[in-house]
Protein backbone atom coordinates (compact mmCIF):
# COMPACT_ATOMS: atom_id res chain seq x y z
CA UNK A 1 0.00 0.00 0.00
CA UNK A 2 1.36 3.25 -0.95
CA UNK A 3 1.84 5.60 1.91
CA UNK A 4 -0.61 8.43 1.52
CA UNK A 5 0.62 11.56 3.24
CA UNK A 6 -2.59 13.43 3.39
CA UNK A 7 -5.56 13.89 5.60
CA UNK A 8 -8.30 11.32 5.42
CA UNK A 9 -11.26 11.91 3.12
CA UNK A 10 -14.01 13.90 4.79
CA UNK A 11 -16.64 12.31 6.98
CA UNK A 12 -19.19 13.57 9.42
CA UNK A 13 -17.87 13.17 12.96
CA UNK A 14 -20.45 12.54 15.66
CA UNK A 15 -19.40 12.42 19.28
CA UNK A 16 -22.24 11.17 21.45
CA UNK A 17 -21.86 11.39 25.21
CA UNK A 18 -24.16 8.52 26.18
CA UNK A 19 -24.55 4.95 24.99
CA UNK A 20 -28.23 5.54 24.25
CA UNK A 21 -27.37 8.49 21.99
CA UNK A 22 -24.69 6.47 20.27
CA UNK A 23 -27.10 3.66 19.60
CA UNK A 24 -29.72 6.05 18.26
CA UNK A 25 -27.18 7.58 15.88
CA UNK A 26 -26.04 4.15 14.75
CA UNK A 27 -29.57 2.96 14.14
CA UNK A 28 -30.41 6.11 12.19
CA UNK A 29 -27.27 5.94 10.07
CA UNK A 30 -27.35 2.20 9.40
CA UNK A 31 -24.51 0.98 7.21
CA UNK A 32 -23.29 4.54 6.50
CA UNK A 33 -21.86 4.70 10.01
CA UNK A 34 -18.51 3.55 11.26
CA UNK A 35 -18.08 2.93 14.97
CA UNK A 36 -14.77 4.10 16.34
CA UNK A 37 -13.50 3.08 19.76
CA UNK A 38 -9.75 3.67 20.21
CA UNK A 39 -9.41 4.15 16.46
CA UNK A 40 -6.26 2.09 15.88
CA UNK A 41 -8.06 -0.33 13.56
CA UNK A 42 -10.30 2.36 12.05
CA UNK A 43 -7.55 4.77 10.96
CA UNK A 44 -5.80 2.18 8.78
CA UNK A 45 -9.00 1.65 6.83
CA UNK A 46 -9.80 5.35 6.59
CA UNK A 47 -6.29 6.59 5.78
CA UNK A 48 -5.85 3.97 3.06
CA UNK A 49 -9.24 4.95 1.63
CA UNK A 50 -10.36 1.33 1.65
CA UNK A 51 -13.44 2.10 3.74
CA UNK A 52 -15.16 5.40 3.23
CA UNK A 53 -17.88 5.82 5.84
CA UNK A 54 -20.09 8.89 5.65
CA UNK A 55 -20.49 9.11 9.39
CA UNK A 56 -17.88 8.35 12.01
CA UNK A 57 -19.29 7.74 15.47
CA UNK A 58 -16.61 8.36 18.07
CA UNK A 59 -17.37 6.59 21.33
CA UNK A 60 -14.48 8.09 23.29
CA UNK A 61 -16.69 10.66 25.00
CA UNK A 62 -19.04 8.10 26.55
CA UNK A 63 -17.99 7.76 30.18
CA UNK A 64 -20.56 5.09 31.01
CA UNK A 65 -18.76 2.69 28.67
CA UNK A 66 -15.48 3.11 30.53
CA UNK A 67 -14.13 1.53 33.65
CA UNK A 68 -13.96 -1.76 35.49
CA UNK A 69 -16.64 -2.58 38.03
CA UNK A 70 -16.20 -5.39 40.51
CA UNK A 71 -19.63 -6.97 40.88
CA UNK A 72 -20.96 -9.67 43.18
CA UNK A 73 -20.29 -12.26 40.51
CA UNK A 74 -17.01 -11.30 38.88
CA UNK A 75 -16.13 -8.12 37.04
CA UNK A 76 -17.75 -6.03 34.35
CA UNK A 77 -15.45 -4.20 31.96
CA UNK A 78 -16.87 -1.33 29.94
CA UNK A 79 -16.23 -1.73 26.22
CA UNK A 80 -14.31 1.58 26.10
CA UNK A 81 -11.90 0.68 28.91
CA UNK A 82 -8.31 0.98 27.71
CA UNK A 83 -6.07 -2.07 27.60
CA UNK A 84 -3.54 -0.36 29.89
CA UNK A 85 -6.21 0.14 32.53
CA UNK A 86 -7.19 -3.53 32.33
CA UNK A 87 -3.58 -4.71 32.46
CA UNK A 88 -2.94 -2.63 35.61
CA UNK A 89 -6.20 -3.27 37.44
CA UNK A 90 -5.51 -5.01 40.78
CA UNK A 91 -8.62 -7.20 40.75
CA UNK A 92 -7.93 -8.41 37.19
CA UNK A 93 -4.28 -9.05 38.03
CA UNK A 94 -5.21 -10.95 41.16
CA UNK A 95 -8.07 -13.14 39.99
CA UNK A 96 -8.14 -13.02 36.21
CA UNK A 97 -4.41 -12.85 35.48
CA UNK A 98 -4.76 -14.47 32.07
CA UNK A 99 -6.61 -11.40 30.79
CA UNK A 100 -4.13 -9.02 32.33
CA UNK A 101 -1.28 -10.97 30.67
CA UNK A 102 -3.07 -11.06 27.34
CA UNK A 103 -3.82 -7.35 27.10
CA UNK A 104 -0.35 -6.37 28.28
CA UNK A 105 1.23 -7.90 25.16
CA UNK A 106 -1.07 -6.21 22.67
CA UNK A 107 0.78 -4.01 20.16
CA UNK A 108 2.77 -1.22 21.86
CA UNK A 109 2.43 0.87 25.06
CA UNK A 110 0.93 3.85 23.25
CA UNK A 111 -1.58 1.63 21.48
CA UNK A 112 -2.57 0.00 24.77
CA UNK A 113 -3.04 3.48 26.26
CA UNK A 114 -5.60 4.24 23.60
CA UNK A 115 -6.92 0.89 22.40
CA UNK A 116 -9.99 -0.43 24.14
CA UNK A 117 -11.18 -3.90 25.04
CA UNK A 118 -14.31 -3.48 22.94
CA UNK A 119 -12.17 -2.45 19.99
CA UNK A 120 -9.68 -5.24 20.51
CA UNK A 121 -12.35 -7.93 20.49
CA UNK A 122 -14.22 -6.36 17.57
CA UNK A 123 -11.27 -5.56 15.28
CA UNK A 124 -11.21 -6.80 11.72
CA UNK A 125 -8.80 -9.42 10.33
CA UNK A 126 -5.30 -8.37 9.26
CA UNK A 127 -4.95 -10.22 5.94
CA UNK A 128 -2.97 -7.78 3.82
CA UNK A 129 -4.85 -8.53 0.63
CA UNK A 130 -8.11 -7.68 2.33
CA UNK A 131 -6.60 -4.70 4.15
CA UNK A 132 -4.99 -3.49 0.96
CA UNK A 133 -8.38 -3.15 -0.67
CA UNK A 134 -8.15 -6.18 -2.96
CA UNK A 135 -11.59 -7.39 -3.99
CA UNK A 136 -11.38 -10.69 -2.10
CA UNK A 137 -14.22 -12.85 -0.79
CA UNK A 138 -14.30 -11.03 2.53
CA UNK A 139 -14.48 -7.70 0.74
CA UNK A 140 -17.48 -8.99 -1.22
CA UNK A 141 -15.51 -10.25 -4.22
CA UNK A 142 -15.04 -13.68 -5.72
CA UNK A 143 -11.46 -14.77 -5.06
CA UNK A 144 -8.95 -15.32 -2.25
CA UNK A 145 -5.53 -13.86 -2.99
CA UNK A 146 -3.86 -15.45 0.04
CA UNK A 147 -4.79 -19.05 -0.68
CA UNK A 148 -2.85 -19.49 -3.90
CA UNK A 149 0.48 -21.30 -4.46
CA UNK A 150 2.35 -18.00 -4.26
CA UNK A 151 0.03 -16.08 -1.96
CA UNK A 152 1.64 -14.64 1.16
CA UNK A 153 -0.10 -16.78 3.73
CA UNK A 154 2.48 -17.41 6.45
CA UNK A 155 0.19 -15.76 9.00
CA UNK A 156 -3.05 -17.32 7.77
CA UNK A 157 -5.43 -20.01 8.95
CA UNK A 158 -4.94 -23.73 9.46
CA UNK A 159 -8.50 -24.30 10.68
CA UNK A 160 -11.98 -23.18 9.78
CA UNK A 161 -11.12 -21.62 6.44
CA UNK A 162 -14.00 -21.35 4.03
CA UNK A 163 -12.85 -19.42 0.95
CA UNK A 164 -11.39 -16.78 3.33
CA UNK A 165 -8.20 -17.92 5.09
CA UNK A 166 -7.61 -14.84 7.25
CA UNK A 167 -7.19 -15.35 11.00
CA UNK A 168 -8.71 -13.50 13.90
CA UNK A 169 -5.91 -11.31 15.31
CA UNK A 170 -7.04 -10.50 18.86
CA UNK A 171 -4.92 -11.32 21.90
CA UNK A 172 -7.61 -10.64 24.47
CA UNK A 173 -10.28 -12.93 23.02
CA UNK A 174 -8.72 -16.32 23.88
CA UNK A 175 -8.25 -15.10 27.46
CA UNK A 176 -11.87 -14.00 27.57
CA UNK A 177 -13.00 -17.37 26.20
CA UNK A 178 -10.89 -19.16 28.81
CA UNK A 179 -12.58 -17.04 31.49
CA UNK A 180 -16.05 -17.82 30.07
CA UNK A 181 -16.72 -14.11 29.53
CA UNK A 182 -20.06 -12.80 28.26
CA UNK A 183 -20.40 -9.94 25.78
CA UNK A 184 -23.21 -7.46 26.34
CA UNK A 185 -24.56 -6.21 23.01
CA UNK A 186 -27.25 -3.54 22.63
CA UNK A 187 -29.35 -4.17 19.55
CA UNK A 188 -32.46 -2.53 18.15
CA UNK A 189 -34.48 -5.32 19.75
CA UNK A 190 -32.88 -4.92 23.16
CA UNK A 191 -29.94 -6.26 25.09
CA UNK A 192 -28.30 -9.54 24.08
CA UNK A 193 -25.75 -11.38 26.17
CA UNK A 194 -23.63 -13.88 24.30
CA UNK A 195 -20.73 -16.17 25.18
CA UNK A 196 -17.37 -14.83 24.07
CA UNK A 197 -16.90 -17.47 21.37
CA UNK A 198 -20.43 -16.96 20.01
CA UNK A 199 -19.77 -13.28 19.33
CA UNK A 200 -17.76 -14.29 16.27
CA UNK A 201 -19.00 -15.24 12.83
CA UNK A 202 -16.99 -17.57 10.61
CA UNK A 203 -16.75 -17.20 6.83
CA UNK A 204 -18.94 -20.29 6.39
CA UNK A 205 -21.82 -18.35 7.93
CA UNK A 206 -21.20 -14.86 6.56
CA UNK A 207 -17.92 -14.18 4.82
CA UNK A 208 -18.07 -10.39 4.99
CA UNK A 209 -18.66 -10.28 8.73
CA UNK A 210 -16.28 -10.87 11.59
CA UNK A 211 -18.72 -10.69 14.48
CA UNK A 212 -22.43 -10.71 15.15
CA UNK A 213 -22.84 -6.92 15.23
CA UNK A 214 -25.37 -5.64 12.73
CA UNK A 215 -25.46 -1.97 11.70
CA UNK A 216 -26.90 -0.14 14.68
CA UNK A 217 -25.64 -2.62 17.29
CA UNK A 218 -23.23 -1.64 20.01
CA UNK A 219 -21.02 -3.77 22.23
CA UNK A 220 -21.22 -2.06 25.62
CA UNK A 221 -19.55 -4.32 28.17
CA UNK A 222 -17.79 -7.59 28.80
CA UNK A 223 -18.68 -9.52 31.93
CA UNK A 224 -16.32 -12.03 33.46
CA UNK A 225 -17.98 -14.41 35.90
CA UNK A 226 -16.14 -15.37 39.06
CA UNK A 227 -16.32 -19.06 38.05
CA UNK A 228 -12.67 -19.13 37.02
CA UNK A 229 -11.30 -16.54 39.43
CA UNK A 230 -7.90 -17.56 40.75
CA UNK A 231 -7.71 -20.69 38.55
CA UNK A 232 -4.35 -21.80 37.15
CA UNK A 233 -3.90 -19.70 34.05
CA UNK A 234 -1.63 -19.89 31.08
CA UNK A 235 -1.14 -17.32 28.35
CA UNK A 236 1.44 -17.22 25.63
CA UNK A 237 1.74 -15.18 22.49
CA UNK A 238 4.17 -16.01 19.70
CA UNK A 239 5.06 -13.22 17.28
CA UNK A 240 7.94 -12.02 15.14
CA UNK A 241 8.75 -8.84 17.06
CA UNK A 242 8.04 -8.28 20.73
CA UNK A 243 6.20 -5.04 20.05
CA UNK A 244 3.42 -4.10 17.61
CA UNK A 245 3.04 -7.49 16.00
CA UNK A 246 -0.17 -9.38 15.90
CA UNK A 247 0.12 -12.97 17.10
CA UNK A 248 1.37 -15.70 14.81
CA UNK A 249 -0.50 -17.65 17.43
CA UNK A 250 -1.57 -17.29 21.02
CA UNK A 251 -3.03 -19.61 23.60
CA UNK A 252 -4.97 -18.95 26.81
CA UNK A 253 -6.24 -21.43 29.33
CA UNK A 254 -7.84 -21.65 32.75
CA UNK A 255 -7.53 -24.85 34.73
CA UNK A 256 -9.03 -26.11 37.98
CA UNK A 257 -6.94 -28.73 39.70
CA UNK A 258 -7.46 -31.12 42.54
CA UNK A 259 -3.96 -32.04 43.54
CA UNK A 260 -2.29 -32.31 40.15
CA UNK A 261 -5.37 -33.74 38.45
CA UNK A 262 -7.27 -31.53 36.03
CA UNK A 263 -10.86 -31.35 37.18
CA UNK A 264 -11.95 -28.76 34.65
CA UNK A 265 -10.30 -26.72 31.93
CA UNK A 266 -11.08 -24.11 29.31
CA UNK A 267 -8.59 -23.44 26.53
CA UNK A 268 -8.65 -21.27 23.42
CA UNK A 269 -6.19 -20.37 20.69
CA UNK A 270 -6.28 -17.49 18.26
CA UNK A 271 -4.66 -16.60 14.95
CA UNK A 272 -5.27 -20.14 13.68
CA UNK A 273 -8.74 -19.69 12.27
CA UNK A 274 -11.08 -16.94 11.08
CA UNK A 275 -12.88 -17.28 14.40
CA UNK A 276 -11.16 -17.42 17.77
CA UNK A 277 -11.02 -21.14 18.48
CA UNK A 278 -12.09 -22.84 21.66
CA UNK A 279 -10.64 -26.35 21.90
CA UNK A 280 -13.58 -28.27 23.32
CA UNK A 281 -12.14 -31.67 22.40
CA UNK A 282 -9.02 -30.90 24.39
CA UNK A 283 -11.05 -29.64 27.34
CA UNK A 284 -12.97 -32.92 27.44
CA UNK A 285 -9.93 -35.14 26.89
CA UNK A 286 -7.79 -33.73 29.69
CA UNK A 287 -10.46 -33.93 32.35
CA UNK A 288 -9.36 -36.24 35.15
CA UNK A 289 -5.80 -36.48 33.80
CA UNK A 290 -2.67 -35.15 35.52
CA UNK A 291 -1.50 -31.70 34.46
CA UNK A 292 1.84 -32.88 33.11
CA UNK A 293 3.83 -33.16 29.90
CA UNK A 294 2.31 -36.52 28.93
CA UNK A 295 -1.22 -35.18 29.06
CA UNK A 296 0.02 -32.06 27.28
CA UNK A 297 1.55 -34.17 24.53
CA UNK A 298 -1.70 -36.04 24.02
CA UNK A 299 -3.75 -32.81 24.08
CA UNK A 300 -1.41 -31.11 21.62
CA UNK A 301 -1.82 -33.93 19.12
CA UNK A 302 -5.56 -33.86 19.58
CA UNK A 303 -5.69 -30.09 19.13
CA UNK A 304 -4.10 -30.11 15.68
CA UNK A 305 -6.20 -32.94 14.29
CA UNK A 306 -7.83 -31.83 11.08
CA UNK A 307 -5.53 -28.87 10.54
CA UNK A 308 -5.11 -27.89 6.88
CA UNK A 309 -1.97 -25.86 6.30
CA UNK A 310 -1.53 -23.50 3.36
CA UNK A 311 1.63 -23.08 1.31
CA UNK A 312 3.66 -21.17 3.90
CA UNK A 313 2.11 -21.81 7.28
CA UNK A 314 2.68 -25.49 8.04
CA UNK A 315 4.85 -24.35 10.97
CA UNK A 316 1.64 -23.44 12.75
CA UNK A 317 0.83 -27.10 13.33
CA UNK A 318 3.83 -27.94 15.58
CA UNK A 319 3.52 -24.46 17.07
CA UNK A 320 -0.06 -25.10 18.10
CA UNK A 321 0.78 -28.58 19.37
CA UNK A 322 3.48 -27.12 21.58
CA UNK A 323 1.46 -24.20 22.85
CA UNK A 324 -1.37 -26.48 23.89
CA UNK A 325 1.10 -28.83 25.51
CA UNK A 326 2.65 -26.00 27.49
CA UNK A 327 -0.69 -24.63 28.55
CA UNK A 328 -1.43 -27.98 30.17
CA UNK A 329 2.02 -28.72 31.54
CA UNK A 330 2.44 -25.18 32.86
CA UNK A 331 5.70 -23.41 33.48
CA UNK A 332 8.62 -24.52 35.60
CA UNK A 333 9.42 -22.21 38.51
CA UNK A 334 12.56 -21.19 36.61
CA UNK A 335 10.50 -20.14 33.61
CA UNK A 336 8.05 -18.27 35.81
CA UNK A 337 10.97 -16.34 37.28
CA UNK A 338 12.78 -15.53 34.04
CA UNK A 339 9.86 -15.41 31.66
CA UNK A 340 9.49 -17.57 28.59
CA UNK A 341 11.38 -15.19 26.36
CA UNK A 342 14.50 -15.68 28.49
CA UNK A 343 14.49 -19.43 28.18
CA UNK A 344 16.44 -20.59 25.11
CA UNK A 345 15.21 -24.15 25.48
CA UNK A 346 11.64 -22.97 25.31
CA UNK A 347 12.36 -20.77 22.31
CA UNK A 348 13.96 -23.70 20.56
CA UNK A 349 11.09 -26.02 21.36
CA UNK A 350 8.52 -23.57 20.08
CA UNK A 351 9.77 -23.87 16.57
CA UNK A 352 11.41 -27.26 16.28
CA UNK A 353 9.79 -30.01 18.25
CA UNK B 1 24.24 31.80 5.04
CA UNK B 2 25.46 29.62 7.85
CA UNK B 3 25.35 30.45 11.53
CA UNK B 4 29.10 31.09 11.59
CA UNK B 5 28.82 33.69 8.84
CA UNK B 6 26.24 35.52 10.84
CA UNK B 7 28.42 35.49 13.90
CA UNK B 8 31.46 36.72 11.93
CA UNK B 9 29.49 39.68 10.73
CA UNK B 10 28.87 40.51 14.34
CA UNK B 11 25.14 40.38 13.85
CA UNK B 12 22.90 38.74 16.42
CA UNK B 13 21.03 35.81 14.89
CA UNK B 14 17.83 37.06 16.42
CA UNK B 15 17.87 40.23 14.30
CA UNK B 16 17.84 38.54 10.92
CA UNK B 17 15.28 36.10 9.62
CA UNK B 18 16.61 32.76 10.76
CA UNK B 19 16.17 29.61 8.75
CA UNK B 20 13.87 28.28 11.45
CA UNK B 21 11.59 31.30 11.38
CA UNK B 22 11.50 31.25 7.61
CA UNK B 23 10.42 27.60 7.65
CA UNK B 24 7.75 28.28 10.24
CA UNK B 25 6.41 31.08 8.07
CA UNK B 26 6.25 28.83 5.03
CA UNK B 27 4.44 26.17 7.03
CA UNK B 28 1.85 28.64 8.29
CA UNK B 29 1.23 29.91 4.76
CA UNK B 30 1.07 26.41 3.32
CA UNK B 31 -1.35 25.25 5.97
CA UNK B 32 -3.74 28.07 5.16
CA UNK B 33 -3.68 27.28 1.44
CA UNK B 34 -3.76 23.52 2.03
CA UNK B 35 -6.65 23.65 4.44
CA UNK B 36 -8.74 25.64 2.01
CA UNK B 37 -8.40 22.93 -0.63
CA UNK B 38 -9.33 20.09 1.71
CA UNK B 39 -12.61 21.78 2.41
CA UNK B 40 -13.88 20.50 -0.90
CA UNK B 41 -12.86 16.86 -0.56
CA UNK B 42 -16.29 15.35 -0.20
CA UNK B 43 -16.17 11.90 -1.75
CA UNK B 44 -19.88 11.14 -1.58
CA UNK B 45 -21.08 14.25 -3.26
CA UNK B 46 -22.59 15.25 0.03
CA UNK B 47 -22.22 18.72 1.46
CA UNK B 48 -20.83 18.64 4.94
CA UNK B 49 -22.07 21.10 7.44
CA UNK B 50 -18.59 22.36 8.23
CA UNK B 51 -15.22 21.71 6.68
CA UNK B 52 -13.46 23.22 9.62
CA UNK B 53 -14.55 24.32 13.02
CA UNK B 54 -12.87 26.75 15.31
CA UNK B 55 -12.06 24.92 18.51
CA UNK B 56 -9.88 25.57 21.50
CA UNK B 57 -7.18 23.13 22.45
CA UNK B 58 -5.03 23.08 25.54
CA UNK B 59 -1.55 22.64 24.11
CA UNK B 60 1.48 22.93 26.36
CA UNK B 61 -0.58 24.71 28.99
CA UNK B 62 -1.85 27.41 26.66
CA UNK B 63 -5.30 27.70 25.09
CA UNK B 64 -4.87 27.56 21.31
CA UNK B 65 -7.68 28.51 18.96
CA UNK B 66 -7.48 26.59 15.75
CA UNK B 67 -9.70 25.67 12.83
CA UNK B 68 -9.85 21.91 12.58
CA UNK B 69 -11.34 19.56 10.01
CA UNK B 70 -13.39 16.68 11.36
CA UNK B 71 -11.05 14.10 9.90
CA UNK B 72 -7.89 15.86 11.00
CA UNK B 73 -5.40 14.02 13.19
CA UNK B 74 -3.73 15.68 16.15
CA UNK B 75 -0.30 15.32 14.53
CA UNK B 76 -1.57 17.23 11.51
CA UNK B 77 -3.02 20.01 13.63
CA UNK B 78 0.08 20.35 15.75
CA UNK B 79 2.48 20.45 12.84
CA UNK B 80 0.61 22.24 10.10
CA UNK B 81 -1.85 24.46 11.96
CA UNK B 82 0.01 25.29 15.16
CA UNK B 83 3.55 25.10 13.75
CA UNK B 84 4.67 22.73 16.50
CA UNK B 85 6.93 20.78 14.20
CA UNK B 86 8.82 19.10 17.03
CA UNK B 87 6.21 16.37 16.76
CA UNK B 88 7.36 14.27 13.82
CA UNK B 89 5.34 12.21 11.40
CA UNK B 90 7.13 8.99 10.52
CA UNK B 91 4.71 6.33 9.40
CA UNK B 92 1.33 7.99 10.06
CA UNK B 93 0.08 4.48 10.94
CA UNK B 94 0.75 4.06 14.69
CA UNK B 95 3.80 1.94 13.88
CA UNK B 96 6.85 4.09 14.65
CA UNK B 97 6.20 6.38 17.63
CA UNK B 98 7.77 9.54 16.16
CA UNK B 99 4.53 11.45 16.69
CA UNK B 100 4.15 10.54 20.37
CA UNK B 101 2.65 13.30 22.51
CA UNK B 102 1.14 13.28 25.97
CA UNK B 103 -2.62 13.55 26.29
CA UNK B 104 -3.52 14.08 29.93
CA UNK B 105 0.05 12.96 30.75
CA UNK B 106 -0.34 9.61 28.93
CA UNK B 107 1.67 8.89 25.74
CA UNK B 108 -0.40 8.58 22.58
CA UNK B 109 0.43 8.42 18.88
CA UNK B 110 -0.81 11.79 17.69
CA UNK B 111 -1.09 10.47 14.11
CA UNK B 112 -3.87 8.21 15.35
CA UNK B 113 -5.93 10.61 17.40
CA UNK B 114 -8.60 12.86 15.88
CA UNK B 115 -8.01 16.43 17.01
CA UNK B 116 -11.70 16.84 17.83
CA UNK B 117 -11.44 14.08 20.43
CA UNK B 118 -8.88 15.96 22.55
CA UNK B 119 -10.97 19.06 23.22
CA UNK B 120 -10.91 19.66 26.93
CA UNK B 121 -7.85 17.48 27.40
CA UNK B 122 -4.28 18.49 28.11
CA UNK B 123 -1.89 18.01 25.19
CA UNK B 124 1.86 18.21 25.77
CA UNK B 125 4.35 18.18 22.91
CA UNK B 126 8.12 18.23 22.99
CA UNK B 127 7.97 22.03 22.79
CA UNK B 128 6.18 22.03 26.12
CA UNK B 129 8.78 20.07 28.05
CA UNK B 130 11.18 22.89 28.85
CA UNK B 131 10.23 25.29 31.64
CA UNK B 132 8.96 28.78 30.82
CA UNK B 133 12.42 30.26 31.52
CA UNK B 134 14.02 27.95 28.95
CA UNK B 135 15.40 25.52 31.52
CA UNK B 136 15.38 22.13 29.81
CA UNK B 137 13.40 19.22 31.14
CA UNK B 138 15.69 16.80 33.03
CA UNK B 139 15.17 14.12 30.38
CA UNK B 140 16.10 16.58 27.63
CA UNK B 141 19.20 17.55 29.58
CA UNK B 142 20.11 13.88 29.96
CA UNK B 143 19.85 13.37 26.20
CA UNK B 144 22.34 16.19 25.67
CA UNK B 145 24.69 14.88 28.34
CA UNK B 146 24.63 11.34 26.97
CA UNK B 147 24.50 12.39 23.31
CA UNK B 148 21.68 9.90 23.18
CA UNK B 149 20.69 10.10 19.53
CA UNK B 150 22.27 9.81 16.14
CA UNK B 151 20.01 11.46 13.57
CA UNK B 152 17.39 12.26 16.23
CA UNK B 153 14.33 12.19 14.01
CA UNK B 154 12.74 9.84 16.54
CA UNK B 155 13.96 11.88 19.51
CA UNK B 156 10.89 13.94 20.32
CA UNK B 157 8.77 10.79 20.24
CA UNK B 158 11.19 9.01 22.54
CA UNK B 159 11.30 12.01 24.87
CA UNK B 160 7.53 12.15 25.17
CA UNK B 161 7.21 8.38 25.63
CA UNK B 162 9.88 8.48 28.33
CA UNK B 163 8.46 11.48 30.15
CA UNK B 164 5.02 9.88 30.08
CA UNK B 165 6.37 6.56 31.30
CA UNK B 166 8.35 8.18 34.12
CA UNK B 167 5.26 9.97 35.39
CA UNK B 168 3.79 6.57 36.20
CA UNK B 169 7.07 4.75 37.01
CA UNK B 170 9.61 7.24 38.35
CA UNK B 171 12.16 4.61 39.33
CA UNK B 172 12.33 1.99 36.56
CA UNK B 173 14.98 -0.63 35.90
CA UNK B 174 16.60 -0.49 32.48
CA UNK B 175 14.46 -3.43 31.40
CA UNK B 176 11.24 -1.80 32.60
CA UNK B 177 12.10 1.43 30.84
CA UNK B 178 12.94 -0.45 27.64
CA UNK B 179 9.55 -2.10 27.83
CA UNK B 180 7.86 1.20 28.65
CA UNK B 181 9.25 2.99 25.61
CA UNK B 182 9.11 -0.01 23.29
CA UNK B 183 6.41 1.72 21.23
CA UNK B 184 9.04 3.89 19.54
CA UNK B 185 11.38 2.94 16.73
CA UNK B 186 14.86 4.28 15.97
CA UNK B 187 16.07 3.52 12.47
CA UNK B 188 19.65 4.34 13.44
CA UNK B 189 19.32 1.38 15.82
CA UNK B 190 20.76 3.53 18.58
CA UNK B 191 18.69 1.89 21.28
CA UNK B 192 21.48 1.32 23.79
CA UNK B 193 22.49 4.95 23.82
CA UNK B 194 18.87 6.05 23.92
CA UNK B 195 18.33 3.86 26.96
CA UNK B 196 21.50 5.24 28.56
CA UNK B 197 20.17 8.74 28.06
CA UNK B 198 16.68 7.97 29.27
CA UNK B 199 17.95 6.15 32.36
CA UNK B 200 20.04 9.19 33.15
CA UNK B 201 16.94 11.29 32.57
CA UNK B 202 15.06 9.22 35.12
CA UNK B 203 17.91 9.78 37.54
CA UNK B 204 17.89 13.55 36.89
CA UNK B 205 14.16 13.61 37.52
CA UNK B 206 14.60 11.93 40.88
CA UNK B 207 17.69 13.76 42.12
CA UNK B 208 17.82 16.89 40.01
CA UNK B 209 20.09 17.95 37.17
CA UNK B 210 23.65 18.39 38.47
CA UNK B 211 24.75 22.01 38.77
CA UNK B 212 26.65 23.33 35.77
CA UNK B 213 25.00 20.88 33.40
CA UNK B 214 22.13 23.06 32.34
CA UNK B 215 22.65 24.29 28.80
CA UNK B 216 19.31 26.03 28.83
CA UNK B 217 20.40 29.59 28.18
CA UNK B 218 22.31 28.64 25.04
CA UNK B 219 19.44 26.51 23.73
CA UNK B 220 16.85 29.12 24.54
CA UNK B 221 18.84 31.66 22.54
CA UNK B 222 19.09 29.36 19.55
CA UNK B 223 15.44 28.51 19.64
Amino acid sequence: MAVIRDVMPAFDLLQPSSAADAQKILQDSGSDAWVMAGGLDSFDWLKDRIKKPKVLVDLSGIDELKGIRVTGDGVEIGAMTTLTEIANHPEIQKNYGVLSQAVSVVASPQIRNQGTLGGNVSQDVRCWYYRGGWPCYRAGGNICYADTPVGRNREHAIFGADRCVAVHPSDSVPALIALDAKFVVQTAKGERIVDAEDYYVGPDLDITKINMLEPGDLLTAIRIPSTWAGARFYFEKVRDRNVWDFPLMNVASAMKLSGNTISQMRIAVNAVSPRPMRLKAVEAAVQGKPADATTGEMAGKLAVEGAVPLQFNAYKIPLMRNLVKRAIRGLSPQQVKNGLAGDPEVQEATWNS
Amino acid sequence: MSDTDELKNGESPSKSITRRRFILGVIAGGAAVGAASYRFLTPHGRTYSTGERLITLNVNGKPRHVEVMKQETLAWTLRYKLGLTGTKLGCDRAECGACTVLIDDVPHYSCSVLTHTVRGRKVTTVEGLAAADGMLHPVQQAVIDEQGFQCAFCMSGFLMATVGFLKANPNPTRKELAHGISGNLCRCQDYNKILDAMMRGAEYMRSGVPAGKAASAELARRA
